[in-house]
């Protein structure tokens, strides 16, 4: 056996491993249950979504009930400092690996309320927020691109891949690569 | 029924303590006394020609230089499709008045929310607290020197964008209006 082909067998098993990790992504891509979590205006524009003109039911998104069943939190509105306490519950009620998008102005910082003695400035200061979309309430296209952009997020992840750290190289996905944050 | 003899029908009964029809531009209010509050929207209900058989809104006004807090009831009778506006004046700083919960039954939320947004004490109500805000909430948002806590509930209420520098748009034209007007004078015609 040659001994660069020795040096080389661990990064074998790792492009196998991340090949797997490849179909996990795929699937895990194709089936973000979201939260049903609508709490003001925005709400309506992300039933749109669910519904047959945007229908993010064809990326395999469909609307759960219970976060116990949830990949993913779009916080649709404006959230008082009330209901603040029951986001951040229902988030660590839902499993991991857990999304969150913040929709709309309202729940990225407060938006048109944010001078209200009861409005939450920004659903980020309980939980960390993956992907904000913008608007006032955002289009279902918006809220379709952020969840694109979850996708993109999901597909980028390892699980087999022996998780590196930041700046070190990562032979298994080519001499040059190296792992950013 | 008009306003100007429903004013003198609660005269006739309770005499000096219901306040004359003021103001006769405006949408007019009888000043009552806060003693005899009960009492007055008791017999508004009651009586058959004045028959308010509806409490439309309970609110409040913050009057902080003159010490004051008022409190202002709306009466509407379905019946005989009037209405009548009662107001109560009280000390800012002891804000304490009976509850008309025992006249209209929908006096209860109301009263609540001014309990929650102003700190108005409705004596004899049967479940006083707060109705829109978190039971654990310090201060009365509605009440004009109500200050902010830094964070509830380890959540920060600070803005990362305060809007430092924020220009209205009207105030710039206004502005523009003025300066374009300043420089018209200056011009010989």
């Amino acid at each position: 056996m040659p001994k660069d082909y020795q040096q080389d067998f661990g990064s074998i098993i790792t492009s196998k491993t991340s090949f797997i990790d490849e179909i996990i992504n795929l699937a895990r891509k194709s089936s973000i249950f979201y939260l049903l979590f609508g709490l003001a205006c925005c709400g309506i524009e992300l039933m749109q979504t669910g519904g047959p003109r945007a229908d993010i039911d064809r990326f395999g998104s469909v609307p759960r009930a219970t976060p116990r069943q949830s990949d993913l939190m779009i916080v649709a509105g404006t959230l008082t400092y009330k209901m603040a306490e029951r986001c951040r519950l229902l988030y660590e009620q839902m499993a991991e690996p857990k999304y969150v998008i913040s929709m709309g102005s309202c729940a990225s910082c407060g938006g048109l309320f944010q001078y209200a003695y009861s409005v939450c400035k920004g659903v980020d200061k309980l939980v960390p927020v993956d992907i904000y979309v913008p608007g006032c309430p955002p289009r279902p296209e918006a809220l379709t691109e952020g969840l694109m952009r979850v996708q993109d997020k999901i597909v980028r992840e390892r699980w087999f891949t022996a998780r590196q750290k930041i700046g070190q190289p990562q032979p298994s996905l080519g001499v040059d690569y190296k792992v950013t944050a | 029924m008009r306003l100007e003899e429903i004013q003198p029908r609660l005269a006739a009964k309770f005499g000096e303590r219901v306040g004359a029809l003021a103001p006769a531009n405006k949408d007019a209010f009888v000043p009552i006394q806060a003693a005899d509050i009960v009492e007055v929207c008791k017999f508004a209900k009651e009586d058959p020609d004045l028959a308010f058989d509806c409490l439309m809104n309970l609110s409040s006004v913050d009057w902080p230089k003159k010490n004051q807090i008022e409190v202002v009831y709306h009466l509407w009778s379905y019946a005989k499709r009037h209405a009548l506006i009662l107001k109560v004046v009280l000390d800012r700083a002891q804000p304490r008045i009976a509850s008309v919960e025992s006249v209209w039954k929908s006096a209860d939320w109301l009263e609540r929310e001014q309990f929650d947004l102003m700190g108005i004490q409705f004596e004899g109500h049967p479940d006083l607290r707060r109705i829109m805000l978190p039971d654990d909430w310090v201060g009365n948002p509605l009440r004009k020197d109500y200050a902010e806590q830094p964070q509830w509930h380890n959540i920060t209420t600070t803005r990362d964008n305060s809007l430092e520098g924020y220009v209205r748009l009207d105030e710039l034209k206004k502005k523009a209006a003025e300066a374009a007007a300043a420089s018209k004078k200056e011009m010989p015609s």
